[in-house]
């Protein structure tokens, strides 16, 4: 067994330590079994009271490529993706090379003994770990050895920064769902891990981990996907339709094993909700429609690609007038290649989803707690206003862990929107026109498949119908529909969720942004407040734009639109809708299929007052 | 001859009382709007059998929803049967809206109109995925073998080597909608010919009765684009190639059995209580026989010939409402207190997440 071992002198061995400040990055293999690992130190840290955030870097593939976990800690709460590593394990013999090269001056690197280490460097602390020697001296059962060997590393931060060791197993037995053996052989690991560290591992005095309270109290500690799942169940959920693709199959998943426990019907033991997973997309968004039209909350949940595949249907529900939900956690381009990684690239393609004149309501949550509510107000506007209705996410929000606060309950009324029942008709004496706009805000009154009245039927075609539902191919018809759908719109504006505004006295310069680029866009603003330069920063929470966006960009004297993507999307929206603010609005867009740092939005909008754009 | 006056037996008919169902229904309130098909098109004459196997089962229209894809046959559910609500969905995705539909309220009763280019052509996916899940639908295929809205292009069905005029020759195979139907576990499989009214109609009504999916592939003769003789989905030859399997008739539960003198009788009892009595032909035809319909179905392409009947029938799978095991309730007639966890079920998974 190595002995070891620090092999470099601390670089700083003067400076105060970063107490809970810093982040830490695990390569690993893909399909090692490092998200347990990984998981299990996420939890662990969280349950200690550090503000924390856990980004899962992997690749589009089951075993063998390169996995990256980065843990920021943040004991004043900013939980955007660092740039910097302080903290690097290296498990992974491919990366290793980089993965060293990454780190910030003075940090650390624990790694793996039996990696090819080349090409030290003089700023860095290296802590080699005999991961092998350990592994086989921990009372493992030899077969299950590969699936602890991970644990190793656990124990050795552990020992190395202040974790403490009952919280490892608290989150083993978290992890497990209480299975006790397996939480045991993996803390058994994790144990051997600390002996071998307390007793070899001369301490770093650089980084440490201390409990901590003010943050993490009453909280939760989620992904976006389980909650947007979970908002759904809570929000009248019928039927979820789906078909797997990387981001979204975690949120469909989620569903179903929520469903049991959420929605099952106390008096006799049934389900009150369908998850079908469809043939293709093609088909799960059909599902949507069906039920949606029949008078049930249905949705299904994709990324990109799945969009392409609904687009048909998309235009079909906005012309038919039926309400649907479709959830986007978007992913990087087309086809295979960077699926596993995070873009906010599907802004327009939603937005403008189908074929003719169409423009969707779209919704932007930005944390996990958002993507709860509009798991229900999703389906109250969908049906509020006999339409289909996007939900964007995206990977580092669907599929990363956050903080949350908890979720709250209400048993409010579901929002139904206009629909005319038997009752209804007999007062009417049958005279109700499908598509007619009684009452002035372009929102007809529908009646559902199955109402008992011999009037309640009509005919649902795509286009070419009249204010009575016949077929019609008069231009005027038409024309008049197609006016009603604008009026729907304005009236979408005024339904969908306000953007949520800071305004910061004498600001002048403003940020819009939206979505899980929240937290990047906080610390950039407390990283400029600081050198006295002061923002306003509105999140938008939906498409249509109200009121409110126009008198923000009035108010300021530039507006930066940040956004994950490469087009400016989101920019490209506002300045057509804005045209005559077009001008104030700078885009920050930026696709590299990492959640966006505070320090680009930093030295973007630094770069941009040097060269006085501003 | 009669020297009756045209106007004095208006004058009686109208002094009968009209003819009415069992829900004291005439028949004309089962009917829809207009045609705007093709004079002669067999799409029409499924419609007026759909619309007598309604009436004559006493269906309440209220309770049946009609869905189509895109297409001549898919235009059709405008109509029949007036007082139902229709949904004229997107080109060969009529099944997955009939899935939702069916998922979100089970008690109603779902036809789905579908042509051979919108089930074989482009929706050959969800028609099988629908079958496979044993959807409880009644799935019509209006079949013509021929592209009638976009003016007479082939479709999957289109006999090998025949010609259209602006197409040329078809070289490929056929794909057969009751072979695909079976090989991808269909718990109903009938074929028959439009002009064949009572066998159509009592297959409609077992249709009907049938618990799971009943997919009904209907020869359906194109009178503008695919009428030719040699078209093996033309008048001429399903008049001279049709081979009955068995003489049909259909015996809802609220009626007694009363057939003539049937000899070789089978009856076969359906779901809901009705049952539908076949007489054996030629050859003898067991339809809970899946081999068997293999079988006929492979000599029906063998020899060119339109053998029509009930050649599969299986009344033992699970459907997939069954499947998904939802409340009795219709989850659209659910309230809202059921339709969402309760406080403490919420705060249960709150805790996991803490």
């Amino acid at each position: 067994m190595s002995v070891a071992v620090r092999e470099a002198p601390i670089v700083k061995p003067d400076a105060p330590a970063a107490v809970n400040d810093f982040a830490i990055n695990v390569a690993t293999a893909n399909g090692s079994g490092s998200q347990t690992s990984n998981g299990v130190l996420l939890r662990a840290l969280f349950k200690m009271g550090i503000p924390i955030n856990g980004k899962n870097l992997f690749p589009s593939n089951i075993q063998g490529l390169p996995t990256w976990y980065i843990i920021r800690l943040s004991k004043d709460g900013f939980l955007a993706r660092r740039e910097m590593t302080d903290v690097q394990v290296c498990m992974n013999g491919r990366t290793v090379a980089e993965d060293m090269e990454r780190v910030a001056p003075g940090g650390i690197v624990l790694y793996d003994d039996s990696l090819p280490v080349a090409n030290r460097r003089k700023d860095v602390t290296y802590y080699p770990m005999p991961v092998k020697d350990l592994v086989k001296d921990a009372k493992v059962p030899r077969a299950l050895r590969d699936y602890v060997a991970n644990m190793v590393y656990v124990g050795v931060l552990a020992e190395l920064l202040g974790i403490e060791p009952a919280e490892i197993e608290a989150a083993l037995l978290h992890h497990f769902e209480g299975k006790e053996k397996a939480a045991g052989l993996n803390m058994e690991m994790v144990q051997h891990a600390i002996d071998w560290a307390s007793q070899n591992v001369v301490q770093h005095e650089g980084y440490r981990i201390e409990r901590m309270t003010g943050f993490n109290e009453g909280k939760i500690l989620v992904d976006g996907n389980t909650a947007g799942a979970l908002g759904a169940l809570a929000g009248g959920l019928s039927l979820a339709s789906w078909y797997p693709i990387t981001p979204s199959s975690s949120m469909a998943e989620a569903v179903e094993k929520y469903a049991p426990a959420l929605r099952t019907d106390p008096d006799t033991g049934k389900a009150t909700v369908a998850v079908i997973q469809a043939e293709d997309e093609l088909a799960a968004i059909g599902m949507v429609v069906g039920a949606g039209w029949t008078g049930a909350r249905a949705m299904t949940c994709t990324s990109g690609p799945g969009i392409s595949l609904m687009s048909e249907f998309a235009g079909l529900a906005y012309f038919a007038e039926v309400p649907a939900v479709i959830w986007d956690i978007q992913r990087m381009g087309p086809s295979t290649g960077l699926p596993t990684r995070t873009s906010q690239g599907d802004i327009l393609a939603a937005y403008y989803c189908g074929h003719g004149d169409t423009k969707h309501v779209v919704l932007f949550p930005a944390d996990p707690a958002e993507c709860f509510e509009f798991g229900r107000t999703a389906f109250d506007l969908a049906e509020a206003l006999q339409t289909l209705v996007f939900v964007l996410s995206d990977l580092d929000l669907g599929m990363n862990s956050h903080i949350s606060e908890p979720f709250e309950y209400t048993d409010a009324p579901f929002k139904r929107g206009k629909v005319l029942s038997a009752e209804d008709l007999e007062e009417r004496q049958g005279s109700w026109g499908r598509y007619m706009d009684v009452d002035g805000d372009g929102v007809a009154y529908r009646t559902l498949p199955g109402t008992r009245h011999n009037m309640a039927a009509y005919f649902t075609r795509g286009t070419g119908h009249n204010e009575y539902g016949y077929y019609s191919e008069r231009p005027e018809d038409w024309e008049q529909n197609l006016e009603r759908l604008k009026r729907k719109f304005e009236t979408a504006r005024q339904l969908a969720p306000r953007p949520v505004l800071d305004e910061v006295e004498g600001a002048q310069i403003g940020i819009i942004s939206l979505g899980s680029n929240h937290d990047g866009v906080e610390e950039a603003r407390a990283r400029l407040e600081a050198t006295m330069v002061s923002t306003n920063y509105l999140r938008l929470r939906a498409l249509p734009i109200d009121d409110s966006v126009r008198t923000f960009i009035d108010q300021n004297t530039t507006v930066f639109v940040v956004e994950a993507n490469s087009d400016g999307q989101l920019h490209t929206v506002l300045t057509t809708e804005e045209p005559a603010q077009a001008l104030k609005l700078v885009s920050l867009a930026k696709c590299d299929g990492l959640p966006l740092s505070a320090r680009y939005i930093v030295e973007e909008i630094q770069l941009a007052m040097e060269e006085e754009l501003i | 001859m009669s020297t009756r006056t045209r106007t004095e037996g208006a004058a009686k008919r109208a002094a009968r009382p009209a003819k009415t169902n069992r829900i004291g229904l005439e028949k004309t309130s089962y009917r829809g709007r207009p045609s705007t098909l093709c004079k002669g098109c067999g799409h029409d004459s499924i419609s007026q059998r759909i619309v007598n196997a309604a009436w004559e089962m006493g269906l309440d229209q209220t309770q049946v929803v009609k869905l189509s894809g895109i297409g001549c046959s898919s235009k059709t559910p405008a109509y029949y049967l007036g007082w139902s609500h229709g949904f004229n969905s997107l080109h060969g995705r009529m099944p997955s809206v009939a899935t939702g539909a069916i998922v979100a309220n089970s008690s109603l009763e779902v036809i789905g109109v579908s042509g051979d280019g919108d089930t074989a052509s482009i929706g050959i996916g969800q028609f099988k995925h629908a079958v496979r899940r044993n959807l409880p639908l009644i799935y019509i295929v209006e079949n013509n073998g021929v592209y009638g809205l976009t003016k007479g292009q082939f479709s999957a069905t289109a006999d090998e080597g025949q010609f259209l005029k602006y197409q040329g020759v078809n070289d490929l195979p056929p794909l057969d909608i009751c072979m695909e139907a079976l090989t991808a576990n269909a718990t109903f499989i009938a074929r028959s010919f439009a002009g064949d009214m009572k066998q159509l109609e009592a297959l409609l009504k077992a249709a009907i009765n049938h618990r799971g999916i009943a997919v009904l592939d209907i020869v359906s003769p194109c009178v503008t684009f695919n009428n030719h003789d040699t078209s093996t989905k033309s008048y001429g030859f399903g008049r001279a190639n049709e081979i009955r399997l068995h003489d049909l008739n259909f015996v809802p539960e609220f009626e007694e059995i009363e057939i003539e003198d049937y000899e070789d009788e089978v009856e076969v009892e359906l779901h809901d209580g009705g049952s539908i009595v076949l007489k054996k032909i030629d050859p003898d035809h067991d339809p809970k026989d899946r081999t068997a319909a293999y079988n006929v179905i492979q000599q029906s392409l063998d020899e060119k010939k339109l053998i029509t009947g009930l050649l599969y029938i299986n009344e033992e799978e699970p459907t997939l409402t069954e499947l998904l095991n939802l409340t009795d309730t219709p989850l659209t007639h659910l309230p809202d207190e059921k339709l969402r966890p309760s406080r403490e079920a919420l705060e249960g998974v709150m805790a996991t997440l803490a």
